[in-house]
């Protein structure tokens, strides 16, 4: 274990009513480092966080903090503190009082105190509201008076569970840049949950992303972007067009039935491998001059483009274009090298990644239905 | 239609109030008549606070019922938080077992708690029926409906905010006492109000647990009845409405407030 390391979580396992909600779960994290547990809902980001916090003890494996191990310590003990998912915050205290209700605990002088919580408020943007009763606040301020109750201890690490999910977009973009502001200028850690994968974008310097209590894939914002791991993680992560191939050697992959220059080797020959293509990244053509030709099906204005669907030999794809292209007009697409990434096969394989479920779904599914009701009650007069 | 449905309040509101106004009335009446009125005269409350068989058992109710609250409230609120930390199966079985004693007849509590206090005590010699018995009885009665009231406030309580207060720094103890306990106050207040008028109210469990050493008003009264009613049951009557009729008060106006806050706060 490196010495920077702050938190290390070795293969921890819990399990709620016979529930495996965490599965071996390995991660650490390094001092001062601003990491982002990112999944979709009730896939055990909040459990990981409690297990730091010490409000969940796991079933096995072990929880060290600054290379001692915690296990058995309680949350009152550990110098974590967090920003729960509702804030929390105290209602029978003012601003104040909630901001200075772990410095009173720790018996520390009134003069200290007060100079401490003025500064936490200024921090957080809340000065003058000390004597506030905390239910006349909005949520947003009721949010900025959770960041400074949890930083008014000093802790080493922050856990911070989905804290602006309850805020409107543009707040919580300004948060989100506050946040990120005050982890820098603090230099203490931040272990941040949400299931907003922009926000783990733009926030972190390292994203987790999990799914079922199994993490899937640590890196930068960057390598998770670019490099995902599996289906999973590349459809969590942006849009995807997740495609089957097979490598036919080094650099070289082939689906549609066109072999395609990429920059990804090591695998074996002529293994089956997914593809992902991100919509962005697809340059479209003339028809004549496309690597392949497709028929657009649908076209949604979303401000910075248009996302287009677009039909290729009865695969959906999605693109994202600035310029318009009207729904049946046929177009060709050049791919890059650059923007052909190449995984491995994993259980996510063919359940992700495709967008013909994208439009009129239920139409398409419900026609054959009843053509079949309809032809075996034939048969069977007959 | 709006005239017919005043009428009927009022009729209602009548029949509800007239037995205890007329009680209110008798005990400043000037004579032991029960029919005719004789004039404005305080001498009942005079000779009722000169009466010792009625201040003792004055003295009797008035301390059963705050020790009541006292130990109903400290038992039913560590009751219910006691459930309230149980899983979502056992807590809905404790809090059906808690409902039982509130709908049981009265008559069948009292049954039951004389059985065991005479066999207990027969079987140990520790205590005699009395006012201990009687203590007893009031707390076993009325912890139900202490937990009845402190159970809402602990399911309405944010349940992070225990778990924000252990992560400040406080021990569970401590936490408790600092965040758990000033969000269910109200709870325990109403508990609270609630034991000392049920105790003060009581007399079918007090006839049968009480023996003849420590007797509470309620059932002085219903003896002294047999004989003849002294219009000084009145004065006593009339003092202890009064004294259940402002608590209730007390308890609505604060519930009252609170939900106004709790409003405001939204
Ligand atoms: N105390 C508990 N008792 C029983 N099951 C629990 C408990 N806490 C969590 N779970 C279950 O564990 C799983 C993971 O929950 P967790 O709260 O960690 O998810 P999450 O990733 O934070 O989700 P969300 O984004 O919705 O907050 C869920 O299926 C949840 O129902
Ligand atoms: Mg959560």
């Amino acid at each position: 274990m490196s010495v920077d390391t702050i938190i290390d979580l070795k293969n921890i396992v819990v399990s709620f009513d016979g529930e495996t909600v965490l599965d071996d779960l390995s991660l650490s994290i390094r001092n001062g480092e601003f990491v982002t547990l990112l999944g979709p809902s009730g896939c055990g980001k909040t459990t990981t966080l409690r297990i730091i916090g010490g409000f969940v003890t796991p079933d096995s494996g072990d929880v060290f903090f600054a290379g001692k191990r915690v296990n058995d310590l309680p949350p009152h003990k550990r110098q974590v503190n967090t920003i729960f998912q509702r804030y929390a915050l105290f209602p029978h205290l003012n601003v104040f009082e909630n901001v200075a209700f772990g410095m009173r605990l720790q018996k520390k002088k009134n003069a200290e105190i007060k100079e401490r919580v003025a500064e936490l408020l200024k921090l957080v943007n809340l000065k003058g509201f000390e004597n506030r009763r905390v239910h006349t606040l909005s949520g947003g301020q009721q949010q900025r008076v959770a960041i400074a109750r949890a930083l008014a201890n000093g802790p080493q690490v922050l856990l911070l569970d989905e804290p602006l999910a309850a805020l409107d977009l543009k707040l919580r973009k300004d948060m989100q840049l506050e946040l990120k502001k005050m982890q820098k200028s603090l230099g203490i850690t931040f272990i941040y949950v949400t299931h907003d994968q922009e926000e783990a974008l733009s926030m972190s310097d390292t994203v987790v992303v999990m799914n079922e209590g199994v993490i899937q894939q640590i890196g930068t914002p960057q390598d998770i972007y670019n490099e995902p791991k599996n289906a999973f993680v590349a459809d969590f992560i942006g849009e995807s067009n997740i495609l089957d191939g097979i490598m036919r050697a080094d650099f070289v992959v082939e689906f549609f039935g066109r072999k395609f220059a990429c920059l990804d080797r090591g695998f074996a020959p002529d293994e089956p491998v997914d593809v992902v293509i991100r919509p962005e990244d697809i340059d479209i053509v003339e028809p004549m001059k496309g690597h392949l030709t497709g028929k657009v099906t649908e076209v949604t204005f979303k401000g910075v483009h248009f996302e287009t669907i677009v039909d290729f030999k009865g695969f959906k794809w999605m693109i994202q274009t600035t310029d318009y292209y009207p729904v049946d007009s046929v177009i060709g697409i050049v791919l890059n090298p650059e923007d052909i990434h190449i995984m491995k096969k994993s259980e996510y394989s063919g359940l992700y990644g495709d967008y013909s479920s994208y439009s009129e779904e239920f139409d398409e599914l419900a026609d054959p239905t009843i053509d079949l009701t309809d032809e075996g009650g034939g048969e069977s007069v007959d | 239609m709006k005239v017919l449905s005043k009428v009927y309040t009022a009729l209602i509101f009548f029949f509800l109030y007239a037995p205890i106004g007329v009680l209110i009335l008798f005990s400043f009446n000037d004579s032991k008549s029960r029919v005719t009125w004789h004039g404005f005269t305080l001498k009942w409350y005079e000779e009722l606070f000169n009466n010792d068989q009625l201040m003792d058992a004055l003295i009797v109710t008035l301390s059963v019922a705050a020790l009541t609250a006292v130990f109903a409230t400290i038992i039913g609120t560590v009751s219910a938080v006691g459930i309230h930390s149980l899983g979502k199966r056992m807590k809905r079985v404790f809090l059906t077992v808690n409902n039982i004693p509130m709908v049981n007849p009265e008559i069948v509590t009292a049954v039951s708690l004389l059985l065991i206090f005479v066999f207990v005590s027969e079987a140990t010699g520790w205590f005699e029926m009395g006012f201990l018995t009687l203590l007893l009885s009031h707390i076993t009665f009325s912890i139900p409906y202490v937990i009845l009231q402190v159970s809402p406030k602990l399911r309405q309580m944010n349940a992070h905010m225990y778990e924000a207060a252990l992560d400040l720094g406080c021990s569970p103890v401590r936490a408790f006492f600092k965040v758990v306990l000033p969000e269910i106050m109200p709870g325990i207040l109403t508990g609270a109000l609630m034991a000392f008028t049920l105790s003060l109210d009581d007399f079918v469990i007090s006839l049968f647990t009480s023996g003849s050493s420590a007797q509470p008003l309620s059932v002085v009264i219903y003896s002294m009845t047999r004989h003849r009613v002294s219009p000084e049951v009145n004065a006593l009557s009339t003092i202890l409405f009064v004294t259940v009729f402002v608590l209730l008060l007390v308890v609505n106006i604060a519930q009252m407030r609170d939900d106004a806050k709790k409003k405001a706060a939204r």
